[in-house]
This record gives C-alpha cells, sequence and structure tokens, in this order.
C-alpha cells in the first residue's frame, strides 16, 4: 500500500539555501530516512545526507524534524498526522555543509580535551575485577552514539557561537562523568570539568536528555552528579583540610585538559 | 595551484572499523607516522552493528575452555576450509587483545566474581563471547576511537579512496599510496605512503536483503585486486540466519544471535521448534536432540549438547530458509524467534535492550511478549584479500589487509563473535608489520604523477557523461540480481545469468550521468561505489560457479553434497589484463599437533 507524501526539505550550502518541496511515495512502515533516499533516487540524486546503520545504532542521520531534534531512521512516518507536511532542516547548532549535512567538528575537538581513561596498572593476564552494579553507571552513558543531538539543543551553544570555546555540551559532560564513575580509573577530571569543559553552563534543563535516542538520562544520573562532585570537593571541609594536611581526594591525581590545544589531528580539505 | 592536496606518511589505513582502527594504534605505537582515512565519520563504522560480542576463550565462565578448543571450534565452523594459522593466531592472542581494551577504558558486563562475562554463540563450544548487552561493537568502536584520538593519530574523515598508487620502477611494483576525494567538497586527496592498510570491511552492500550499511561497496577488495593482489574464499557469503523482515523499511536489518544465545527459539508456522530436524551429520555428535537436553544445556554444558539453534550459521539460515520454502513461514515471508516465552522481561531488557528498542521503534513488536519474524539477511563475506597469516601482507609488496576486507581465517563459514577478535588480533599484527615494512624500505617508492591525473579523470567521468543512466537504479538492479541469483542457495544455471547480467552492468556504469556539483554530492558517491560493488560481485559469483560443491556459506542445488577433494582448495581470484580470473590453490598443511585436535570428533 503506497501513499504520497509532502516533504520540505531544506537545501543549500554554507552561502545560503531555502526550502523545496517534493511529493514522495512511500510504504507502510517506512521512516523519514527512507523517504529522503527515495528522493535521492528518484528526483534528487545529489541531495545530502549523512547515514549509515540506518537502524539507530550509529547516530549519523541527526537532523530536525518538524524543528524536533531526532534521528532520521528512527521516526516512522506514521507517527505524522495524514496529509501532514514533513520538514526536514539540518542540525542548527553546526554549520552546514550542503543541505542536511553538517560540519560536526566541534565535537571531534571536543572529544579531544577530554583527559583518557587513567587504569591503575596494566590488565595483562585480565587482573581488572569490577562490580557489575558498578560498571552499569558507566555503562549508561557508554551507550551514547554520538548522534550530537543533545549537542545541538544545548541552549547554551545552539544560538551561542561564543560559548563554544568554553562548552564541552552534554555530550561531553557524560563523558567526564562516565570516566569519574569508572571504578577503576585513577584520575580527577573535576577541575577540567568545571573550568575547561564549563560544567557551570548547564543550568540543567534537560533538553539534551529529552532529545536522547539512546533514553540516557543525560542530567539526573550524568551532569547533576558530575556537579556535585564537583562542588563536594570544592566546598566540603572535610576534603579541604585533607588536601591542608596533603590527602589527595579519593586517590586520584589530577589532570588538566588533553592534548586539544596543539595542532589538531582531525584532518579537513585544504583551501585552494 | 595543485589541481590536489598531498600528504605523506609512513602507514596509510583505509577505513576506520574495529581493524582499522586497531591497527592505526599498532602502526603508531610501533612509531611510524599514521593515518587513518574513512568514508564516514570517525565512530559510525559498521563495527557498531555488530551486537554479539569478542570471542575470546578466557575461561571466565568455563574454565575448561582454552585456544584449543576456539580454535576448533572455529575450523570446524568454516568447513576445515580456513587458513589454519590465522584460526591458531586467531584463538591464542584474542584473550590478550580483549583485556587490553580494558585497559583503553572498555566497560565489559561482568561475572559475579567480578571478570568479563562471556555468553554463548552459535558454534562455540563454551560461553565465549565478552560482551556489552548487546551493543559490544559500539562499545568496541568507542574504545579504539578514545584510544586513537588520545594518541594524537591523524584521522581524514569523509574521504574516499579510489585508487591504490603503486611504483613500478622495479618489477611487479610496490605500494605508493593511495588517492581519493573529499567528500565534503569533492577535491581531490593523495597519501604518498610506502604502506596501505585496507581496513574496509565487505561487500554486503551488492545484496538487496542485507544487515551492511551504504559504505560496505567492496572498496577495499576492488581497489586490492586493481593492484594486483589476490582475493581468496569470495564465493563464501554469510546470510546472517535473523534478519528483520517486516516492515520492508528494515528488511534485512540485523537481529543479534544473542537471542539464541540467550535462550531464544526457533518456530515455524505450527509452532515446531524446526532446527531439531536440520542437524546435519557433520554436528551430529556435539548438538542435542530432544528439547529437554537442549534446554538443560544452557546451565550445564558438561553433560549435555547443545541447542541446534546454536549450530553455526549457515546451517541455521539453510534451515529458516528451507522452512520458508516450504511454506512453514510466517506472515511476512520468515519464521519466528520466540525469546518472549524462554526469559523473563526483565531478562530481555537487560540482555537484549537494544533488540527489545529496534523492534519496539521500527517495528511496533514487544519482544518480551511476542515472537519476532525473521529471515537471512547477506551479513558477512568470509572471501577478502589474500594475506599472509602472521603479517597480514597482501600479495602486492606494502599491502596489507585486515578485518573483512581480508580472507582466509574463517574458511567457508564465520562463527558468530569471530569477527570482533579477528579485528582486534589482526589488526595489531597489520600495524606492526606495516610499520615495520615501512621503516625497512631503503628508499620511499613514488607514485607515478600519470597515474595520479589518471585517477583523477576517472573520478570525474560521470560528470561529464550523458549516458543517462541513474547511478541509484542500476546499484539496485545489481543488488537484485547478487540477491536472487547468488545468494543462500545458488545453482550453475542462474549464476551464469548473473554473470551474463554483470556484463550489461559494465556497460551501464559507464553511461551513468551525475546531476550537481563535486561538493557531498551522494549521486556522485554511489556512480563511483558501484564500480566496485561490480567487480566484487563478479569475484563473487565467478568463484562461486567454479566451486561445484555446497560448503559453509556456499550452497549449491546442482551440487548439494560436500566434496571432500573440494576441501583441499581454496579458489583465488586475480584480475589479469582486466579480466577476472579464478585460480585453484591447494591449502596450507596443518601441522601434526593441530591435526590431533580434531580426532576426538572424526
Amino acid at each position: 500500500m503506497g501513499q504520497d507524501i509532502t516533504l520540505r526539505v531544506w537545501r543549500g550550502d554554507a552561502s545560503g539555501g531555502d526550502f523545496v518541496t517534493y511529493t514522495v511515495g512511500v510504504e507502510e512502515g517506512e521512516v523519514v530516512l527512507d523517504a529522503i533516499h527515495r528522493l535521492q533516487a528518484t528526483q534528487a540524486g545529489d541531495l545530502a545526507v549523512r547515514w549509515n546503520c540506518k537502524a539507530g545504532k550509529c547516530g549519523s542521520c541527526s537532523a530536525e524534524i518538524n524543528g524536533k531534534p531526532r534521528l532520521m531512521c528512527m521516526t516512522r512516518l506514521s507517527t505524522f498526522a495524514p496529509g501532514e507536511t514533513i520538514t526536514v532542516t539540518p542540525m542548527r547548532t553546526f554549520p552546514v555543509v550542503r543541505d542536511l549535512v553538517t560540519d560536526v567538528s566541534f565535537n571531534f575537538e571536543k572529544a579531544r580535551e577530554v583527559p583518557a581513561f587513567a587504569p591503575p596498572s596494566d590488565n595483562e593476564g585480565g587482573k581488572f575485577r569490577m562490580n557489575q552494579l558498578d560498571v552499569e553507571r558507566s555503562q549508561e552513558f557508554r551507550k551514547c552514539i554520538e548522534c550530537f543531538l543533545c549537542q545541538n539543543t544545548c541552549h547554551v551553544i545552539r544560538d551561542h557561537d561564543e560559548n563554544k570555546p568554553n562548552f564541552a555540551g552534554p555530550r561531553f559532560l557524560i563523558r567526564y562523568a562516565e570516566l569519574d564513575m569508572h571504578p577503576l580509573d585513577t584520575a580527577d577530571r573535576k577541575k577540567t570539568a568545571q573550568e575547561d569543559a564549563g560544567l557551570g553552563y548547564c543550568n540543567i534543563t534537560k533538553c539534551c536528555t529529552e532529545v536522547c535516542p539512546e533514553n540516557i538520562h543525560i542530567t539526573d544520573n550524568g551532569i547533576i552528579p558530575l556537579k556535585e562532585r564537583v562542588v563536594d570537593t570544592k566546598y566540603d571541609p572535610l576534603v579541604f583540610l585533607g588536601r591542608k594536611i596533603g590527602r589527595r581526594d579519593s586517590g586520584r591525581t589530577p589532570v588538566g585538559p588533553a592534548g586539544g590545544k596543539g595542532p589538531s589531528p582531525i584532518k579537513h580539505p585544504q583551501q585552494s | 595551484m595543485a589541481d590536489h592536496e598531498t600528504h605523506e606518511y609512513d602507514v596509510v589505513v583505509i577505513g576506520a572499523g574495529g581493524s582499522g582502527l586497531r591497527a592505526a594504534i599498532a602502526a603508531h605505537e610501533a612509531g611510524a607516522r599514521t593515518a587513518v582515512v574513512t568514508k564516514s565519520l570517525l565512530g559510525k563504522a559498521h563495527t557498531v552493528m555488530a551486537e554479539g560480542g569478542i570471542a575470546a576463550s578466557m575461561g571466565n565462565v568455563w574454565a575448561e575452555d582454552n585456544w584449543q578448543v576456539h580454535f576448533r571450534d572455529t575450523m570446524r565452523g568454516g568447513k576445515m576450509l580456513n587458513n589454519w594459522r590465522m584460526a591458531q593466531l586467531h584463538a591464542q592472542e584474542a584473550p590478550e587483545r580483549v583485556w587490553e581494551l580494558e585497559e583503553w577504558g572498555a566497560l565489559f558486563d561482568r561475572t559475579p566474581d567480578g571478570k568479563i562475562s562471556q555468553r554463548d554463540f552459535g558454534g562455540h563450544r563454551y560461553a565465549r563471547l565478552a560482551h556489552v548487552g548487546d551493543r559490544t561493537g559500539l562499545e568496541m568502536i568507542r574504545t579504539l576511537q578514545q584510544r586513537v584520538v588520545d594518541l594524537g593519530i591523524d584521522v581524514f574523515m569523509e574521504c574516499t579512496i579510489t585508487q591504490l598508487l603503486k611504483d613500478v620502477s622495479s618489477g611487479e611494483g610496490r605500494i605508493a599510496g593511495a588517492f581519493g576525494y573529499w567528500r565534503e567538497t569533492g577535491s581531490f586527496i593523495q597519501f604518498d605512503a610506502p604502506a596501505v592498510i585496507i581496513a574496509t570491511g565487505g561487500i554486503g552492500k551488492s545484496f538487496k536483503v542485507t544487515s551492511n550499511s551504504w559504505e560496505y561497496t567492496g572498496d577495499g577488495h576492488a581497489l586490492a585486486l586493481s593492484a594486483g593482489a589476490n582475493l581468496i574464499n569470495m564465493e563464501f557469503v554469510q546470510f546472517h540466519p535473523t534478519g528483520m523482515v517486516w516492515p520492508l523499511s528494515v528488511r534485512g536489518l540485523l537481529i543479534t544471535e544473542s537471542v539464541r544465545g540467550e535462550g531464544g527459539v526457533l518456530r515455524n508456522s505450527e509452532g515446531r521448534r524446526f532446527m531439531f530436524d536440520y542437524i546435519s551429520d557433520y554436528f551430529k555428535a556435539e548438538t542435542a536432540d530432544t528439547e529437554e537436553e537442549a534446554d538443560r544445556w544452557y546451565d550445564d554444558h558438561i553433560n549435555n549438547r547443545r541447542p541446534p539453534e546454536l549450530l553455526p550459521r549457515d546451517e541455521v539460515a539453510r534451515a529458516i530458509n528451507a522452512e520458508i520454502k516450504a511454506g512453514r513461514g510466517s506472515p511476512h515471508g520468515g519464521v519466528f524467534l520466540d525469546i518472549a516465552t524462554r526469559r523473563s522481561a526483565e531478562d530481555i531488557h537487560k540482555r537484549l535492550p537494544s533488540m527489545y528498542h529496534q523492534f519496539k521503534e521500527l517495528a511496533d513488536v514487544d519482544i518480551t511478549t511476542d515472537p519476532m519474524e525473521v529471515a537471512p539477511t547477506a551479513h558477512y563475506v568470509m572471501g577478502g584479500i589474500e594475506v599472509d597469516p602472521e603479517t597480514q601482507a597482501a600479495t602486492v609488496e606494502g599491502l596489507f589487509a585486515v578485518g573483512e576486507a581480508s580472507g582466509g581465517m574463517h574458511g567457508s563459514n564465520r562463527l558468530g563473535g569471530n569477527s570482533l577478535s579477528d579485528l582486534l588480533v589482526f589488526g595489531k599484527r597489520a600495524g606492526e608489520y606495516a610499520a615495520r615494512h615501512a621503516a625497512n624500505l631503503p628508499q620511499r617508492p613514488a607514485a607515478n604523477d600519470d597515474d595520479v591525473q589518471g585517477a583523477i579523470a576517472e573520478a570525474l567521468l560521470p560528470f561529464e557523461t550523458n549516458g543517462g543512466e541513474n547511478a541509484y537504479a542500476v546499484q539496485s538492479e545489481l543488488q537484485e540480481v547478487m540477491f536472487s541469483l547468488v545468494g543462500i542457495i545458488r545453482t550453475g544455471e542462474e549464476m551464469q545469468r548473473a554473470l551474463d547480467e554483470i556484463e550489461k552492468f559494465k556497460i551501464r556504469v559507464n553511461k551513468v550521468t551525475v546531476e550537481g556539483g563535486r561538493a557531498y554530492n551522494p549521486g556522485w558517491h554511489v556512480a563511483l561505489d558501484i564500480h566496485n560493488m561490480l567487480t566484487v560481485s563478479e569475484a563473487c559469483a565467478r568463484a562461486a560457479l567454479t566451486r561445484q560443491e555446497s560448503r559453509g556459506g556456499h550452497t549449491r542445488n546442482d551440487f548439494p553434497a560436500t566434496d571432500p577433494e573440494w576441501g583441499k582448495v581454496n579458489l583465488i581470484v586475480t584480475k589479469k589484463d582486466g579480466a577476472i580470473t579464478i585460480e585453484r590453490k591447494p591449502l596450507p598443511q596443518m601441522p601434526e599437533e593441530l591435526v590431533t585436535l580434531f580426532e576426538e570428533t572424526k
């Protein structure tokens, strides 16, 4: 059973663009990405869209659908009213490359600043022991598929490019949280999370949690506990005293931001 | 002004999936200036679709496990056509490679005593797969990605390689680099490097129903073949038994084997657990023949035999196919995979969260209450670039291959869980040996500028052709031909027809016209990719037509038996004067101490 739908797709590049309206046939059970693919195959061969797994596992096909940040592969056409025009635009927080494709390198640069996991020793022969309950806290954040929808929706950077240098965004704040909760990690990233990743910019409006396709409790389980830990170490009189008499907080070694300052190993096309 | 940019490295890795990233880490750690080049963004590779786990005989759940048992399972799963040395190295080194991931931050599910938990999978005698729920591939790619970033390895994202460059000043020639384009701008880029590692994954996109993403166009296979390297075992394509069938939009999408590893069973429209009717003589001795024994096995592997649902994938896929053909299928043309009546909703949520999510969101099916409908889907190519088992060096000097793009390790059929371990074990080896190769060269090879100009002209051809063919249409017709004529069940007559069709496609691809410009133009990308798809499709069809027997991922209705004579040879694909040819090559001889491992089950 096929039917036609109306799709309004933003087309253009960094120099500007506009909406183009298409009528395209779709089948039962299809998702927005199917409709976009059919457009490519039949009407707009050069329509730029990023996608890989088409199963909600790789986080490539992020866009804004009727204004809502979503994965195109996980947005079923049956969720729209019959006859409803479906508008698809690129993520707004990142610079447009072309059509629905945006330049998400901001995220790869922020990833470089996170100090890596610091194990207590090598694991030759499989020495590490961790309790399932303990690893589950960090595992929740490792479900992240890096679709960057949380980054896109976060109002700290959504219309505020000026905050981008000082704010890592929800995706990377939960990376700091993940490492902080790792049962075996030996590094203390609280200071760098606060000062370099801009943890304080987040005022917990939970927009990121709402758009997360993996249903990660970004704010409740990640950012808020991280904020609490930062505050505890900063103002807790016992910790303060402990530091004064030479004891390190929780046995972890404070670390600064990782190699984010050098020339970036993330390469881009050279301007000719 | 130069018409393209050029970069100099010691080792260039093409592909940023598990194998490519592991290889890049190894090459970097060995001191080589290393670059990773990927068609997609970092962290999006198809490895994220691997769900079940990494096979490694750590013995955390069953202390009886060891590398010898893993080796034996792997060889038997591949119906003894595997390169024995690769299978041995793989089984021996897999545990270390898994533990290493923990050092880099991977968080696997745990046993009660805090070790890495291991789960059951088809063809593995003991619970052997290190896993994270059913998103193990994501955990692996993220861990390796974070390691690559931490080490500061150069990454070229959304950059597609279209040709390997060679220095032919001495004899046969050796690798001098690679050439390609940036997807973002369509501008060209050249890599000068004495060592290139191909880690481009598989060829699944040549088939209509597949679990593979758009990237799986056989680029590495085709690049290597064109550069003069051999492919091996190209007739063997794994159809994963359980792909989704409904809605059509997600047909072929993978359902992890973990569903069966966790106790899920297959039923036909009559409610029968039909796998008991399909236990081949080869696996009879180690497979349960009653439901009672099969169900006891989950808790007691020592005194019971494995359920037939956990036979190797080729066996299960053929059985499902036969049930559907016999008219005992499900409403949408599959069979039923039932976990709902076998495990509690809580267990399912915990052990198979992404399967629950996938069915709920995409098919409106709650797998904690209802069965899934499943049918085979093209999943993995056992065939690939022929490599030296120790070094992963291809037959062209300076070229290395690893992971799904390489061949030999899995024989005629790969066991589930053995691909993630394959990536790690041989990724490390490829990176180290490629770095060593680069360091030991007295002089850097240089690419020929005419070749570069040729590569530019070839890439731009679709913009200058007015043939009027649509790249997407040609691609989809090729997929239909390969799936229906060189699919899960094959005949000589159908494969000949496929080859005739491929000849017609070869003419049509040169008439593909592209609309739009060079900046991020998927139509152009497809127009270039289909050349590779055609090459690997032909390699697969020709090898499959040559092998007149059924074995593993190659089943012929006109030659249904497994023939011991064919068990002594691999088929090698080469390209001579532009034509794809097939040669036979005797299997390497397994040493006596390994042969004895198989005697107990003869």
